[in-house]
């Protein structure tokens, strides 16, 4: 059924994926957390410590696919004065320290209310290559806006889970681009400890299935070990909670970041 | 012009289905099977059946004298405050267990913010015999307590959410995460016509069993099915939906709605989405959104907790759009007085929510034979702690 071709973006995730086939190993944290500010030498502590790609969490006062960690690092945002358009302020010369991926992952409402096309524009003008919008559905976003978001070379990444059907797995693999993200288990964010019989099936499955995008798992890796074990199925793995909660362990923000991604990926 | 939802799940520019990849097949299971499953022979049957018997349907439709002679016009009550467990929220609960059933469901979950239809479903799990889970935010838990005492016999589990502001919307969000986390076994009963499609449509048809009535009723009362006005109160807008569904396509009978608006519209402390409101994204569906500019979810105020919800439901969006119905907004002083008033007069004590719509006769002169209806959504035994402190 391939039979549409498809236009490749050419973005970072894009030349990533290509350089790396395996290991990628992707953080996410939330904008304005734990301090208000902190986001750009959050990015550039991570791609010195040697992450592959972030997620910049836009934050939300209603995040419904999120577990406790990160609505709490969602409230902290807020409370300390985190807006989506304080959020483009900080990263406005973030490219001239940060050569890694960055993605945008948020939910819909406070894009719609800055304005998707202006929000598209204000994204690729500093450099973001790809966005993640949980609550956007894939037929809205064929329709409504896919066509904005390839105009500014955006990979807008779409999501798995484990009771997608296979048909809706190809279909998602031809609208999406960047990579598709796997979500690991049938839960919100932070849950999920461990990998399951039926988990590993899932993965088994979707390696048979012969995407064209790569496959990053996230929702529930928290630790060296399951980030191993995600290796395995797919081309990296997303830990997002567990990163959160390292964020909040008193101290130097640039020492725990280190600390944390030595602990997963090792020196 | 149409009312009714369209194949994409759409009320003209409001509606859809808004929600994570982790939903989806449970949305679409819905979707592809409510209406067939609510249109069968088998489905009808039990559920008429039980509305009769158990709810205790046809609600009465009552000629308020003494309301009617006060205002100079003639008031009509529709009487859901006599359904069994006090609201018309059970005609809906009915509906979605009865049809959770036949998709082979075992666990329900249901949200609730003055605890009425956590009661409601509470009580057809019982009836049903299914495990119930209610979730409530906590500052809702204090101020219900007996709503949360009435489920807890009912043999539910009332479980608070405690982030966010812990009131209707929180507890929303804490329904959707348990319905992420347990996809396959569990069927969510949303209370309101809100959510992603097919929610509001579906609720939508539960309730029109009150607007079906109506008509009947009008036309043996008065020998005219239509009446000149309807009148709802409207939170997320189920009742408001089910008094008007069977005459949306009547424009000579207005529609009217009562939001509630707190301690006014420019206070800071009010819940009139129809005003305050604009169009945005949250649970499930894109309607009118009580927000910050840059897209926060605002928190809602309103003395009726039944009404406290920063949204409205997709299809009254499309109404105030289309000005098919007119949205009025009654401040919590004028709603207290209307239900007052309508003890006095009528010895019926409203639910603050259902007292909302009476006080919008303080707001428009009908004409001496108009015939105006106004639903009473529930009554008030809930509510006397509210009513005791009003007066004292």
């Amino acid at each position: 059924m391939k039979t549409t071709i498809k236009k490749q973006l050419d973005n970072r995730i894009t030349e990533l994926f290509k350089q790396k086939k395996n290991g990628v190993l992707s953080i996410f944290c939330t904008a304005g957390f734990p301090n208000l500010n902190d986001l750009p030498l959050i990015l550039q502590t991570l791609e010195e410590s040697g992450v592959n790609m972030v997620e910049i969490g836009i934050p939300f006062s209603d995040p419904v696919a999120d577990g406790e960690t990160i609505q709490k690092s969602n409230k902290v945002a807020l409370d300390n004065g985190m807006t989506l358009q304080l959020l483009f302020e900080q990263l406005k010369d973030i490219r001239k320290t940060v050569s890694i991926p960055l993605l945008l992952m948020g939910y819909l409402n406070p894009v719609m209310q800055y304005g998707v096309e202006a929000f598209c524009k204000q994204a690729a003008e500093i450099g973001i290559d790809g966005l993640i919008i949980p609550d956007l559905p894939v037929v809205e976003y064929t329709e409504f806006y896919k066509p904005i978001m390839d105009a500014f070379q955006l990979s807008n990444v779409l999501l798995v889970t484990p009771q997608t059907s296979k048909e809706r797995i190809q279909y998602i693999d031809e609208q999406t681009d960047g990579f598709i993200y796997m979500v690991s288990s049938n839960s919100i964010t932070g849950k999920a400890q461990g990998v399951s019989k039926e988990q590993l099936a899932y993965f088994e499955r979707m390696n048979t299935l012969s995407l064209n995008n790569p496959r990053i798992i996230g929702f529930g890796i928290s630790d060296a070990q399951s980030f191993g074990t995600a290796c395995k199925f797919a081309n990296g793995a997303i830990i997002g909670s567990a990163f959160i909660r390292a964020l909040e362990v008193e101290g130097n923000l640039k020492e725990n970041i280190g600390g944390f991604v030595k602990g997963i990926i090792g020196t | 012009m149409t009312y009714q939802v369209n194949s994409r799940g759409y009320y003209g520019n409001f509606g859809g289905a808004y929600i994570p990849e982790m939903l989806y097949q449970n949305v679409e299971e819905l979707r592809q099977n409510y209406l067939e499953i609510m249109e069968s022979p088998g489905f009808q049957q039990e559920f008429q059946q039980l509305l009769k018997d158990y709810v205790g349907r046809p609600s009465p439709l009552y000629k308020a004298e003494r309301l009617s002679r006060k205002y100079d016009t003639n008031v009509f009550l529709k009487r859901e405050d006599l359904n069994h467990t006090g609201a018309h929220k059970v005609n809906n609960t009915l509906g979605q267990i009865l049809l959770a059933k036949r998709l082979g469901k075992q666990k329900i979950i249901a949200e609730t913010g003055a605890g009425q239809h956590g009661v409601a479903t509470a009580t057809v799990c019982a009836l049903m015999g299914m495990d119930c889970i209610v979730y409530m935010g906590s500052i809702d838990i204090e101020r219900q307590k007996p709503n949360v005492e009435r489920m807890k016999l009912l043999g539910a589990k009332v479980v608070p959410a405690t982030s966010g502001s812990q009131t209707l919307k929180d507890a929303t969000n804490e329904a959707m995460r348990h319905w992420i986390n347990n996809p396959t076994d569990t069927h969510y009963i949303i209370g309101s016509v809100v959510g992603p499609h097919p929610y509001p449509d579906m609720v939508a048809r539960f309730q029109s069993v009150i607007s079906e009535e109506m008509r009947w009723q009008l036309e043996e009362q008065t020998g005219d099915e239509l009446p000149t006005c309807i009148i709802a109160c409207v939170g997320g807008g189920s009742n408001a939906m089910g008094a008007f569904y069977h005459y949306l396509n009547d424009p000579s009978v207005q529609l009217i709605g009562a939001e509630a608006a707190g301690h006014g519209i420019s206070s800071g402390e009010s819940a009139a989405t129809t005003i305050l409101g604009k169009a945005g994204v949250l649970h499930g569906s894109k309607t009118l959104l009580m927000q910050t500019p840059d897209g926060q979810v605002v928190e809602p105020y309103s003395i009726s907790a039944g009404l406290d919800y920063p949204g409205i439901g997709p299809v009254h969006a499309h109404l105030h759009e289309t000005r098919r119905a007119v949205f009025h907004p009654i401040t919590d002083k004028e709603a207290m007085e209307a239900g007052l008033q309508l003890c006095k007069l009528e010895g019926i004590i409203p639910a603050i929510e259902s007292a909302h719509a009476l006080a919008v006769l303080e707001k428009i002169t009908f004409d001496k034979d108009a015939v105006v209806v106004i639903n009473l959504s529930g009554r008030g035994d809930k509510d006397l702690a509210t009513y005791i402190t009003y007066c004292g």
